[in-house]
């Protein structure tokens, strides 16, 4: 018991802990929205695009939150442009912009490398660096978002389930859109620091399927998949430290574990709701005009 | 968009509208006013304008040019394609039916008097024992009524469907159309869009046949006829009767008939 107990008398596992359940809870909550509009591909692709904003924060010496949010926001808002604009294919231009920011942040890192906060910390996440000041900020950010969550709740769900009928209704389905992508910025950005950007896609997909396994109710999974991440992040995080593994993976692999228990109690009743979640080739937003993402065509 | 006169007796009114997606035109100089109590069928092949016409008087669609014209503080329920649907989706039925109070109250659950109502028009259309389950475990009819439902919790001057027997059985599109028929009775305008002619359309007091312009209105034995259908489809079609109903039939000529016949003729 002692030897479970002992990270905690160390400041910088407390503080990793309490960011780590926090960014889980966080994840699990945005995460129920990302999965169901079929936008893992945009949390994907905003983690890395967040990278650069990251990167060039820290070797400018400009505060990493401050510089890598503006930078986050930035590339939210255009990805939610061009998506509902459909000029190209929304995949492809998610694609170009997020990976040319990734690009950039690689390559300010390979030319000033050195300052700043470390490339594999940013990359696959290390509590090492987790101030008390980032444990407030991930509190803060939490609290916004559920929030928005909380008093946004019927005009999310009606966007997200049927935005043609949710833009008749008088919903303004591009701005809860645009909200949408803010607030999946921010997540990102929180959990960045403890899981590194090339897994916090994971920490958004992992709760919300899991609580679909769980539940048919829209509600009971925003809750159950918020509690999901919190657990994993909790639990990833104490065994980060006795096994002496990164923790981002080790957050990761709790998760992943605990799909596994839960696809082994529930089999194919489980799997059987969860069939066609997530399943557009390309991320789609409410639409201009009403064209759905499920609809057959504009006639 | 304008606004009728409160005085006005259309609903709403389109005026010459025409509209084209990225270029294509797909509707073409509609007229067509849908008044109260009016219970209306528009018919035409896929991609004649069915359902965009059925957008631009919800109001999702703006017309490229013509007017539009809306009686004002008129309310208007949707009920979309049963294929439309993202069934996977976690939403039970009593949340999906729910969805229609989204403007005012801010709290995630619903108030008391939201649970009445919500209670009363489940009820109403016989599915109130229903509420708690997922939307994906019902029949077709049912999955029908929870969007009718939906789109009642607003309560509608008019109600807009977009193909409500497409895919269905039977007995479901007999249900439909019962179920219809009585909220048409209580006061209700209903224009809904098909492609069964026989099953659905004819069994309408008013129909309007587009092919990207409108080709035709009136009543079934007005509209379905020979050369309405082929102008609006462009196939024969030959018409029967059956109890004062119009009954269409397909003049299909098998391929190996038509060579036989061209033998012949030679």
């Amino acid at each position: 018991m002692q030897e479970l107990l002992r990270p905690f008398d160390f400041e910088f596992f407390r503080n990793g802990l309490v960011v780590a359940t926090f960014a889980g809870a966080l994840c699990g909550m945005v995460g129920v929205y990302v999965v169901l509009k079929g936008m893992s591909y945009i949390g994907h692709g905003l983690s890395h695009a967040i990278f650069g904003g990251f990167a060039a924060s820290a070797l400018l010496g400009v505060n990493v939150v401050l510089g890598a949010g503006v930078w986050g926001a930035a590339s939210a808002l255009m990805i939610s442009g061009i998506t509902r604009r459909r000029v190209i294919g929304s995949d492809a231009a998610i694609g170009v912009i997020t990976t040319a920011s990734f690009a950039l942040g690689l390559a300010l890192f390979a030319v000033f490398g050195g300052r700043g906060r470390s490339f594999d910390a940013a990359l696959f996440g290390s509590i090492l660096g987790v101030s008390g000041a980032d444990v407030w900020a991930v509190i803060a950010v939490t609290a916004a978002v559920a929030l928005v969550v909380f008093f946004g709740y019927r005009q999310l769900l009606f966007t997200t389930f049927d935005p043609e009928v949710a833009e008749a209704s008088g919903v303004h389905t591009a701005r809860v859109d645009a909200l949408l992508m803010l607030v999946l910025a921010a997540a990102i950005l929180a959990t960045m620091q403890v899981l590194g950007v090339t897994l916090v896609a994971a920490v958004l997909v992992i709760p919300p399927t899991i609580a679909r396994m769980l539940t048919s109710s829209f509600s009971r999974m925003l809750l159950l998949s918020t509690g999901i991440g919190a657990l994993t992040g909790f639990v990833g995080m104490n065994l980060s430290y006795h096994l002496d593994v990164q923790s981002g993976p080790t957050i990761v692999l709790v998760g992943a574990a605990l799909f596994a228990v839960v696809f082994a109690v529930t089999g194919t009743r489980g799997l059987r709701r969860t069939a066609g979640l997530d399943d557009h080739a390309a991320p789609v937003l409410a639409p201009p005009h009403g064209r759905r993402r499920h609809a057959g065509g504009p006639y | 968009m304008t606004a009728l006169s409160p005085t006005a007796s259309a609903l709403i009114r389109l005026d010459g509208v025409s509209c084209a997606y990225g270029g294509t035109r797909v509707l073409t100089g509609v007229d067509l006013a849908v008044t109260p109590r009016q219970f209306t069928g528009i018919v035409g092949p896929s991609g004649s304008g069915k359902t965009t016409l059925l957008r631009v008087l919800l109001g999702t669609v703006r017309p490229v040019s013509g007017s539009v014209q809306r009686r004002p503080g008129l309310r208007v329920g949707y009920v979309p394609q049963v294929e439309a649907v993202d069934w996977s989706f976690p939403v039970t039925v009593g949340e999906c039916v729910l969805m229609a109070r989204t403007r005012g109250r801010r709290l995630p659950w619903r108030s008391r008097v939201e649970q009445a109502e919500v209670g009363e028009v489940l009820a109403r259309l016989g599915i109130e024992s229903l509420a708690g389950r997922h939307i994906r475990d019902l029949s077709g009819g049912q999955q029908q009524r929870v969007f009718i439902a939906r789109a009642l919790l607003g309560r509608p001057q008019l109600l807009l469907m977009d193909e409500p027997t497409s895919g269905v059985d039977v007995r479901t599109r007999h249900e439909v159309l019962h179920l219809l028929d009585d909220l048409h009775r209580d006061g209700l305008a209903i224009v809904l869009t098909t492609h069964d002619l026989n099953g659905m359309a004819a069994h309408l007091p008013h129909l309007v046949c587009l092919n990207t312009e409108v080709l035709g209105q009136g009543t079934p034995q007005e509209v379905l006829t020979a050369d309405v259908l082929e102008r609006t489809y462009g196939a024969r079609m030959e018409i029967l009767e059956h109890a004062g109903m119009p009954i269409v039939l397909d003049q299909y000529v098998p391929a190996d008939n038509v060579l036989r016949y061209r033998r012949k003729g030679a």
